[in-house]
């Protein structure tokens, strides 16, 4: 890590989406109307086949090297060096930042594929693929950026983008609003991402070794200890405050509310912005700065608290939502709170491992839904839909193996992530067997209301009515009135066009890879238990400081410190303990494989459990769901239903509670201030009156006594009480004139 | 003879003069508000002078600044008022403009 | 020599330019004379070490001020006006007590005993300004210089409501 390999192409991975961007951006209204739809297409999805081209090279050059050497830099320019501050504008690859952007260009590039099939009737194409690729670029840069600030500049890219891409059809009150009510929500957590760096180059400052270069804060973060800010240890302090910044921008309590109202936006958005990249920004963020957490015991307990809440309340409400992207949606909140658990028990590898399968399965399930959505001519109602098995197999299947990772069926990818996850959760120096039970839990809910959406869409009778399109209940009816015309020619169905249909190919190659995906990439990190070799955390295992928990520990603790530079007493001691805990793990692995297939054994017990209760109440309907929702006279359901009346909550207290504030403030300003201002008028008006009526009267005498030359200046003194500007003017002059010549002489 | 800080407070002199004219004969009121912007800059010339030659840091210059700034806004808000009056009266001419005569 | 020549050229050019503003009849003509004084006044700047200074008036006076002077003149008066817009009044008293200001003025700079140094700071002669600008800006004029940056929004704020159209509703 200390010599890091300089490359030149790192930027074109950044840079090829913001041309394809500006392109579009500036003429892609020409392009489309002139050259045809095809022109914008090729211009939006060439520069992602570009950046995923120099991401694999960028991977394949990182494996060539040692693993402690992994580590490419692509220094553009000079940006920010003011006093001990100094920014450059540089990209850095090493294989933290190499899985993250194969996960944006490669899954990205997909979602862009099915886009063009999914966006094909959409009058503004164009703007559409302009903000999505200035997305891309935006979550590179946040991924790529070597320092604090570069990431930030990402980090605030990749809201603007979002904010646009929810309020895409903004022509409608709520979808504007969606996209407001997530640029504000995320606003909040910006706030808190700021005073972090600012905080944490403040502390460092101190010490004469301020800096926000990821790399230099690796070796310098040990100066953190002792100080402090605002009455908490600095590393204490800056790793809360950027959490807030996390929970924001991955949709943890309390900042989660934005993240179902974005599902205003088109599918695809809501499965390449809101499942597979933007939203693990924050897991991204921690998994970079876990020297820093490790420092701070008190926020990692908090991190795996928010997540542990997060994961289980979202998975409640998913299991009374009707809108099929809705329930996505509080599935992909209750996954990052999977994430956060692992990142607050110091399982770096294993959050970030969990980021990268779910970003397969939940990517695949979003665009799933997207073609159900489309079929059904934007009907997004499960209660309208079902039997879609025998009209649309493709998206059936890919479905059904995603649901399956998602719920942590073996062998399918979210076994092995989730699994893993509560397992750290369980046997963590950090976890507990409580963070355990609760996460089963959740498991077992998420099998629920995941296979109830399966039943619901996908089985039974088709209960839309045929022919229908563009119900009115739909509140996300994003464009109707385009959709129908859009569908009566563009798919040639005739008398009974509204019958479902299985979505064009440019829309299932995508999913076919994504499913594909959803199966296989849990074999990258098979635990040991299993008898796999962690391949996944042994990648990552340079970019981490201190070297997972349990299995595989010596292997990669002890060159990671040395490479951090710590010297040679600290590596030293370190090696001591990485040997003392080693002999503690050899004694517990005996036992703790034990423990580790009984783990597995309930959670995949749960989770089935989950399943058949689905399939009893939605499939079999030998339970009725009512006895549940009508349990203890409905309070809980209805709870639910409503989503614990978290947006009531938040608009009674912080929206009301602001706009009190400004009717106050209005109503002081209109009262108070514009009172004193026309008080002040009415007396100066008075006044001048009275002091007219004696010019008139008294003055004017004098000055016709005094003789022409005192009548121009009386008259030029009477001007004063006019209201002309230029007689304050002279007034002033002449005041001025007067304290001169009374100093001078 | 050398240039020195005396010539600099000539010209500024000069300029705050043809400023203070400015303000004081003008009857449109652009006009004063470039009045305005003559006295103001005179006033940085003599800053960056006594800057220069008196303590020969940055002080003037940064207070230069902050004029410069202040102008700025003196000079958005200011047109911003212009143009307010122009729109209810059809006139800027200050003479004209006299709603608050006693 | 040279050098001399040069300060009196500007000099004369930013006076001229100053009295262009007070005496034109037309205020476009106005407007462009107090492009020369600004002009002059930077160039001043750049003969008095302040390199950076002399780039800020060029950007914000010439660029930005009198850009919005001139936009304002097009909003208040018809393009085809061509009598004087103008209008001086009062002339006479007026250049009366300017004179006393210049008198009292004029003594003032007489009589004061400037400290001078002498000294060219070696960071004016040499470098530059921008780098000890910017270090000040971030270091002991902090607090002013975030209260300007309120300020300055403040005007953005104010202008943009003055100047738009009255909505009622």
């Amino acid at each position: 890590m200390t010599n890091p390999i300089l490359v030149d192409y790192l930027r074109w991975i950044v840079l090829a989406p913001l041309l394809g961007a500006a392109i579009n951006g500036l003429a892609g209204a020409w392009l489309q109307k002139r050259v045809g739809r095809h022109a914008v297409t090729a211009v939006a999805l060439l520069p992602i086949g570009i950046a995923f081209a120099l991401a694999v090279k960028g991977f394949l050059q990182l494996l060539s090297i040692e693993p402690e050497q992994r580590f490419l830099l692509d220094s553009v320019s000079k940006w920010m060096h003011i006093g001990h501050l100094k920014v450059d504008m540089a990209f850095w690859l090493d294989p933290l930042s190499s899985m993250m952007t194969l996960v944006i260009t490669g899954i990205g590039g997909l979602i862009h594929l099915y886009s063009v099939g999914y966006m094909s009737e959409e009058p503004s194409y164009w703007r559409y693929f302009t903000y999505l690729n200035l997305f891309t670029a935006a979550m590179l840069t946040l991924v790529l950026g070597d320092s604090l600030l570069t990431m930030f500049v990402g980090w605030e890219g990749v809201g603007l983008c979002s904010y646009a891409l929810i309020g895409f059809w903004h022509r409608e009150w709520a979808n504007a609003s969606a996209g407001s009510k997530a640029f504000i929500t995320n606003r909040v957590g910006d706030f808190g991402f700021v005073l972090g760096m600012f905080g944490l180059f403040w502390a460092l400052d101190r010490t004469g070794q301020g800096t926000v270069v990821f790399r230099e804060l690796a070796q310098r973060v040990h100066l953190l200890d002792g100080q402090t800010i605002a009455g908490l240890a600095a590393a204490t302090f800056v790793t809360l405050m950027m959490f807030v910044g996390a929970t924001g921008k991955s949709a943890q309590i309390p900042l989660y509310v934005w993240l179902p109202d974005a599902m205003a936006g088109p599918t695809p958005v809501s499965a390449l912005i809101h499942a597979a990249t933007m939203v693990t920004a924050g897991v991204y963020m921690i998994c970079r700065l876990n020297f820093l957490f490790d420092m701070a015991p008190t926020t990692l307990h908090v991190v795996a608290a928010i997540g542990t809440l997060t994961a289980f309340f979202a998975a409640t409400i998913g299991v009374a939502q009707w809108d099929i992207k809705k329930v996505l949606a509080y599935s992909t909140v209750s996954q990052l709170g999977f994430m956060f658990i692992a990142m607050g028990v110091g399982a770096y590898t294993t959050g970030v491992f969990h980021l990268f399968t779910h970003a397969f399965f939940k990517a695949c399930l979003f665009l799933g839904s997207g073609s159900v959505i489309h079929a059904l001519h934007h009907e997004q109602d499960m209660r309208h839909m079902g039997g879609l098995k025998k009209y649309m197999p493709i998206t059936f299947w890919t479905f059904l193996l995603s649901t399956l990772a998602l719920c942590g069926i073996p062998p399918f990818a979210g076994f092995f992530s989730k699994d893993e996850i509560l397992w750290k959760a369980f046997s963590s120096p950090l976890g507990s067997p409580v963070l355990w039970a609760i996460g089963t839990l959740t498991a077992g809910f998420t099998a629920f209301y995941m296979f109830r959406q399966v039943f619901l869409v996908f089985y039974g009778e088709y209960r839309g009515s045929p022919g229908g399109h563009g119900h009115g209940h739909d509140d996300h009816g994003d464009d109707h009135g385009h959709a129908t015309t859009a569908h009566d020619d563009g798919h040639g169905h005739g008398g009974h066009h509204g019958d479902p249909h299985e979505s064009p190919a440019l829309m299932t190659i995508p999913l076919v890879i994504l499913a594909l995906g959803a199966v296989l990439t849990g074999f990258l990190n098979v635990p040991g238990a299993l008898g796999g070799h962690h391949v996944f955390d042994q990648w990552l295992a340079p970019v981490i400081a201190k070297a997972a928990h349990g299995e595989g520990h010596g292997a990669h603790g002890a060159p990671a410190a040395v490479a951090r530079g710590h010297g040679v007493e600290a590596a030293v001691e370190h090696e001591a303990k990485v040997l003392e805990h080693d002999l503690e793990t050899v004694e517990h692995d005996v036992e703790d494989a034990t423990w580790e297939y009984l783990l597995m054994a309930v959670s995949v017990t749960v989770a089935f459990g989950g399943i058949l209760l689905a399939w009893l109440m939605y499939r079999r309907k030998s339970l009725d769901p009512s006895t549940f929702s009508e349990a203890w006279s409905g309070g809980p359901y209805r709870a639910v239903y409503n989503k614990y009346w978290i947006d009531e909550l938040y608009d009674a207290t912080v929206i009301r509670g602001t706009l009190a504030l400004s009717n106050l403030l209005a109503t002081f300003d209109r009262v108070v201030v514009d009172g004193i201002v026309n008080g002040a008028g009415w007396v100066v008006r008075q006044v001048s009156a009275l002091e007219g009526a004696f010019d008139r009267g008294v003055v004017d005498g004098l000055v016709n006594l005094v003789g022409s030359t005192s009548l121009a200046l009386g008259n030029r003194a009477r001007a004063l009480q006019t209201g002309h500007i230029y007689s304050y003017l002279y007034a002033i002059v002449i005041g001025v004139v007067v304290v001169m010549f009374a100093r001078l002489l | 003879m050398e240039i020195g800080l005396n010539h600099y407070l000539v010209v500024g002199l000069l300029v705050f003069l043809a400023g203070v004219f400015t303000v004081l004969t003008r009857r449109n009121a652009i006009g004063v508000l470039m009045g305005v912007e003559l006295v103001l800059n005179s006033a940085n010339i003599n800053y960056i002078a006594f800057s220069r030659f008196g303590t020969g840091g940055l002080e003037g210059q940064i207070f230069s600044i902050f004029v410069i700034m202040l102008a700025a806004a003196e000079a958005a808000i200011g047109l911003a008022i212009v143009l307010g009056i122009y729109r209810k009266f059809q006139t800027i001419d200050v003479e004209e403009v006299d709603s608050l005569r006693g | 020599m040279i050098y001399a020549a040069l300060f009196y050229a500007i000099a004369l050019f930013t006076v001229a330019g100053a009295f262009g503003v007070a005496f034109s009849e037309n205020v476009v003509y106005s407007a462009f004379s107090l492009m020369a004084t600004l002009l002059g006044a930077a160039g001043l700047y750049v003969f008095l070490g302040a390199d950076f200074l002399a780039a800020v008036q060029l950007l914000v006076y010439v660029g930005g001020i009198l850009v919005l002077t001139l936009f304002a003149i097009m909003l208040t008066h018809q393009i085809s006006d061509v009598e004087v817009s103008n209008r001086a009044v009062g002339r006479w008293p007026a250049l009366g007590l300017v004179g006393f200001v210049g008198i009292a003025m004029a003594t003032a700079l007489v009589r004061a005993p400037w400290k001078v140094s002498g000294e060219v700071v070696a960071k004016a002669a040499g470098e530059g300004t921008t780098y000890g600008i910017g270090d000040a800006f971030l270091g002991p004029f902090l607090l002013p210089f975030e209260l300007a940056s309120i300020v300055l929004l403040t005007a953005l704020v104010g202008a943009i409501v003055l100047s738009r159209k009255e909505i009622r509703d």
